[in-house]
């Protein structure tokens, strides 16, 4: 919200603060101002001239030769200007002076033009007459502006006086954040309360009198409300004779700096108290309502409507209209009607202050596709006890601005009338809440600067309507702590019972994941929880996976974010798209982050979020580097025991040979693999890439930072090799099993230390060799403890059709 | 004899004078000490001496013996002092050849900027504590005293699942998670993914990430939320860290308060990282609003408490000088490597 400051003045006479300062403090106040802008920043040495002869240019078609008196002499000045004529009043920059802009009105340059005498032409001009653009202003604050040329001074101006303070310049326009709960300060009035409490001076808000002939408005206007839920209030006056013409200059610039483009007086008018006392109003043509009669309804399911823009619009039930004897002639505090607009015609008018509800204008507004001004201001929920003070203002400025003739009493629809609430509030509380010591007199005088009141009795505040924000004591503390000043309060350290602070197990466990996957090599990434359908596609999964049935988002930002993924890879593999296509070398990701998983669709109950340990790489390494990361990390938990892999994960996006599905025990806590050729020609990555997903839930609950000292071998140990020639399609994994399962207490490890399939093995074959390590923990072993093992070892090796070189 | 035994002497101190390797210097002690050695010989040949000079010449001999063997020592550790002193000199390396370095990877700037936060506040004596990111509308907004149709529902850009259940707009759900299940003292800190429905653009991103703070306990003050986090700012940004609090408005805290820091990049003199005016906003707090309290089954006659959040990319970004959140989620390795 933008409001000068001579608006906010004009209700606090005393009020003598500089931009600046102000801003500070009503921030601190809680009235946040967002910046300001000095209006006649940049304006040095203007004053209203008149124009006292024109000659032609000598040496110059589109220029002309201006004397203009200033006051104290008469200054020689050259122009291109067309519209002026001897005997206007100019605003003229003198010699050394500033102007803010271009004639052009383009962007303002930060220091403004400076203005000096010099030859144009080969004649002297010692200054230059202003455009309202050159004054920093435009046509939308005052329209009365030429489209192009000089602007031109009302006549009774008086020659050498400033010709900024005549316009009105000398001003500033403050932008305001206004909290969503402080309907009453999206209004001048209500903001300038703040500012009156703020620097505590006296609050000098208009004197409203009821205005009016001795005519009675209930002979011209019936209404009834048939809806009191949607509208509490409906007020209506009316006003005759009117006399359409622009509205007083004062009026335009405050309006203006607003915002708002001065239209006629009416409007203007209109406006005006909306923004003075955050009321809108709506103006019908009188005339044009059947039966002199309004009646508030709910509209039609399907009703069409054409609304004063020219729309046609589709109306429901939960709408509410302002309708005549007939026909509708509004959308409630949305747009009035085409057939009961002003026109300039316009002979008698009815004007409407209403209150409605404000969550019905909202939800309104929002169907209809049609937020207005006046939606805006309803739909946060209006005083009703306003709506009479704003039509009566608007009615006394119609009257003093003699735009017409207002005629006697209103009508006033107002069932249940809003009183003032009481609430409870004890200073020490307020006190140990807020960990001060403010006396009680202090705290009152507080409120009584935002009128609220103090019983004394009851001990209770009486808060006047407008302040539906205030609720209970701690918003009473609140308005405390504001006008104390936040910056005032003591700063201080909880005390009470110690807490420990900590890491859940679950997270503690994701840093050691963030680590290992560092120190192998993995940056950390992040990516979107919300991805494409489409990703199931190009991850190659069939039409029937279950992985396809997802939590979906009813209100995307497209399809490309429309639903939560269920598995991670797709975010891992754009990222590391995203690095092959900027030619990165060698990428190698990691994310831990969340898949969900829905337990039944459509969704009834929240979906299963399983924290997914994901790590992605091309370049340099192949599928058992990847290996080497996951076992890292597991022996870094505290998992000692052998992963399992298998390979018959599976997994349609992983190479159908190069791929395991990951288990401990007899848990399944991931898979890992060599990406599909077809997947990663999906995502235009040119290099083998290899992915693993670690399924963390799968994993925590077995995880341990429980060590134990197992001491440190004191006997020697004994090694043997073994060399086997085996057909390819025995695994290595079976060999170990055998050596795991044979090798019994006295196996301490083993290790292979040669693979070869080529020229000296027979075709389908391959050569394999291990080395393998026992040790006693109590003896020197001995050949025959050897023997006995070796000889089991080697038969059920025989046993799996392995052939043993010697 | 004796004459005999000084020459011999003579002529092996001699040879040692310049002996050029341990070759030589084992050549010598094989000639005069070895078994069959010039020395040795000599002792065999002690039968030729009269018996009552015997012990005499004995001594000659093994005095003559001992200062040859002293000589030779002497000799072998000058030799190997040499030897090693050549060994060093021909091994000199070149100190500014390139590292071999491991590979070692990155943290995400907002993984090491949560940690800093963490670390803080677990300092203090706060749990971490998680919730779910997919969450019911009750939780995110109801509980917290945002009832439906509340305007403060479309200012959040919600994204739906059904009319239950949303895409948290914020880490506050949590408090009510954890107040529901914990007893009083708590303090904890929640951080986590949170969405809204802004379209992706320099400084928006639909998908971010909160930090939220919550502290429930008798006597609770505004004062203790001050001092809290005027403590957390100069943690973060350093000792010099001056703390603005302003009043705000939030539904489920009574005060409210946003809290500016002075910018840590200018000290408060105004710079393009403040957009000059000395203050950075850096996050939203207030106390408990009592309705809230209630709703979570604790009673705000006895207990009192403060809230506050924390917007992680806006540290991270401010901290580590990024002008840009899209590079947070792209995962480019350029960008990635400088944390």
């Amino acid at each position: 919200m933008n409001t000068a400051y001579s608006w906010i003045k004009a209700y606090i006479p005393d009020l003598d603060v500089a931009p600046q300062e102000y801003t500070d403090a009503m921030t601190l106040t809680g009235t946040k101002v967002e910046g300001f802008t000095k209006l006649d920043k940049n304006l040095e040495k203007i004053v209203a001239g008149e124009i006292t002869s024109i000659e032609p240019h000598p040496d110059a078609d589109k220029l002309i030769i201006c004397r203009v008196d200033v006051g104290n002499e008469i200054l020689q000045i050259v122009t291109g200007a067309k519209n002026i004529k001897v005997g206007d009043k100019v605003p003229v920059v003198q010699d050394g002076g500033r102007v803010a802009g271009g004639h052009d009105g383009g962007p303002m340059p930060e220091e403004g033009i400076k203005i000096k005498k010099g030859k144009l032409r080969g004649v002297m001009s010692y200054g230059m007459l202003c455009s309202i653009e050159e004054l920093g202003s435009s046509r939308d604050m005052y329209p009365d502006a030429p489209e192009e040329g000089i602007y031109i001074l009302p006549e009774d101006v008086e020659v050498g006086a400033d010709a900024v303070e005549i316009l009105g310049l000398h001003d500033t326009v403050f932008e305001y954040e206004i909290t969503s709960n402080r309907v009453d300060c999206y209004s001048v009035l209500g903001i300038a309360r703040e500012a009156a409490a703020t620097f505590r001076k006296e609050f000098v808000p208009p004197e409203v009198r009821e205005v009016g002939n001795k005519e009675d408005v209930n002979d011209y206007i019936k209404v009834e409300v048939k809806d009191g839920n949607l509208c509490p209030r409906y007020c209506a006056r009316v006003v005759k004779n009117i006399k359409l013409g622009p509205s007083p200059e004062w009026m335009q610039r405050r309006l203006a700096a607003s915002g708002i483009r001065p239209i006629n007086n009416i409007v203007d008018i209109t406006n005006y108290v909306m923004e003075e006392y955050g009321q809108p109003m709506h103006a019908y043509d009188l005339d044009q309502v059947a039966d002199h009669k309004i009646v508030v309804k709910r509209a039609e399911d399907g009703q069409e409507f054409q609304t004063l823009d020219g729309q046609i619009r589709k109306l429901d039930h939960n709408i509410l209209t302002i309708c005549d004897g007939e026909k509708a002639v509004g959308i409630a505090g949305i747009m009035g009607g085409e057939n009961s607009k002003i026109t300039d015609d316009v002979q008698t008018m009815l004007f409407e202050a209403a209150c409605f509800d404000g969550t019905n204008i909202r939800l309104s507004a929002k169907r209809l596709g049609l937020r207005t001004e006046a939606s805006g201001k309803f739909e946060k929920g209006l005083d009703p006890n306003n709506a009479e003070a704003a039509i009566n203002r608007a009615c006394q400025l119609i009257e003093e601005l003699g735009c017409g003739e207002v005629v006697g009493g209103i009508v006033d629809v107002y069932t249940t009338a809003l009183g003032p609430k009481r609430i409870a509030f004890r200073p020490d509380w307020a006190n140990e809440f807020l960990g001060t010591q403010i006396s009680k007199g202090e705290m009152l005088k507080y409120f009584e600067k935002i009128d609220l009141e103090y019983d004394d009795i009851t001990e209770e505040v009486i808060v006047p309507s407008f302040r539906q924000d205030l609720e209970c004591e701690a918003d009473l503390a609140e308005e405390v702590a504001r006008f104390y000043g936040y910056d005032k309060i003591p700063t201080t350290l909880p005390r009470g019972e110690a807490t420990t602070g900590k890491l859940s197990f679950k997270l503690r466990i994701e840093e050691v994941a963030r680590d290992v996957a560092e120190f192998c090599g993995f940056s950390q990434g992040m990516t979107y929880s919300f991805e494409s359908p489409k990703v199931f596609d190009k991850l190659l999964l069939p039409e029937d996976s279950p992985l396809r049935r997802t939590v979906t988002i009813l209100n995307p930002l497209g399809e490309d974010f429309s639903i939560m993924r269920t598995l991670p890879l797709n975010g891992m593999l754009t990222s590391l798209s995203t690095n092959y296509n900027r030619r990165n070398k060698d990428v190698r990701l990691y994310e831990l982050a969340n898949i969900y998983l829905p337990k039944a669709l459509p969704l009834t109950e929240l979906p299963e979020e399983r924290m997914q340990f994901t790590l992605g790489f091309y370049g340099d390494g192949d599928f058992f580097t990847m290996k080497g990361v996951i076992e890292e990390f597991f022996e870094k938990i505290g998992l000692h025991e052998k992963i399992h892999y298998n390979p018959e994960g599976g997994k349609p996006f992983l190479h159908p040979g190069r791929q395991a599905e990951l288990s401990y025990g007899d848990i399944v806590v991931g898979y890992m693999g060599e990406l599909h050729p077809q997947a990663a020609d999906n995502y235009g990555i040119g290099e083998r890439t290899y992915v693993a997903v670690i399924d963390m839930p799968a994993v925590i609950p077995m995880a341990t930072f429980d060590r134990k000292y197992d001491g440190i071998a004191k006997f020697p140990a004994v090694t043997r090799d073994i060399s086997m020639v085996m057909k390819k399609d025995i695994r290595v994994g079976q060999i170990e099993e055998i050596l795991e399962k044979k090798g019994g207490k006295l196996l301490e490890s083993y290790r292979m230390f040669d693979l070869y399939e080529g020229a000296q093995i027979k075709a389908g074959y391959k050569s394999v060799a291990y080395s393998v390590t026992f040790r006693a923990k109590d003896r020197t072993l001995e050949d025959k403890d050897v023997n006995e093992v070796m000889n089991k070892i080697l038969g059920a090796l025989k046993d799996l059709g392995v052939e043993l070189r010697s | 004899m004796k004459e005999k035994l000084e020459k011999i002497r003579q002529e092996a101190l001699a040879k040692m004078e310049d002996l050029g390797n341990m070759e030589a210097l084992n050549e010598i002690r094989v000639a005069y000490l070895g078994k069959k050695g010039q020395l040795t010989e000599l002792l065999k040949s002690m039968k030729e001496v009269a018996p009552e000079d015997r012990p005499k010449v004995g001594q000659m001999v093994n005095e003559a013996r001992a200062e040859l063997e002293g000589k030779l020592e002497a000799k072998k550790a000058e030799l190997a002092a040499k030897a090693r002193e050549l060994q060093l000199r021909s091994e000199v390396i070149d100190v500014t050849l390139p590292a071999k370095r491991n590979r070692v990877g990155h943290r995400h700037p907002n993984t090491i900027a949560l940690e800093e936060v963490e670390r803080i506040f677990i300092g203090m004596g706060y749990e971490v504590v998680e919730g779910p990111e997919v969450e019911y509308d009750y939780y995110n907004f109801e509980a917290l005293n945002i009832p439906a149709n509340h305007p403060a529902k479309d200012e959040q850009d919600t994204f739906y699942i059904n009319k239950d259940i949303v895409l948290r707009t914020q880490t506050s759900p949590v408090q009510v998670r954890v107040m529901e299940q914990q007893k009083p003292p708590i303090r904890v800190i929640a951080p986590g993914r949170v969405f809204r429905s802004d379209e992706v653009d320099a400084t928006h991103s639909p998908s971010f990430h909160q930090i939220e703070g919550l502290v429930i306990d008798k006597g609770i003050t505004f004062s203790d939320l001050k001092g809290t986090l005027q403590q957390f700012a100069r943690e973060l940004f350093g000792p010099e860290t001056r703390v603005k609090f302003r009043p705000h408005h939030f539904p489920f805290t009574e005060p409210s308060a946003e809290v500016d820091v002075s910018c840590f990049k200018c000290g408060g003199k105004g710079c393009r990282m403040c957009k000059g005016s000395g203050w950075i906003e850096i996050l939203g707090c207030g106390m408990v609003h009592p309705k809230v309290l209630r709703m979570s089954g604790i009673d705000p006659d006895v207990y009192s408490g403060f809230a506050f959040g924390v917007g992680l990319e806006r540290i991270a970004l401010l901290k580590y000088e990024i002008d840009d959140m899209r590079l947070l989620y792209e995962n480019d390795d350029r960008f990635l490597k400088q944390f």
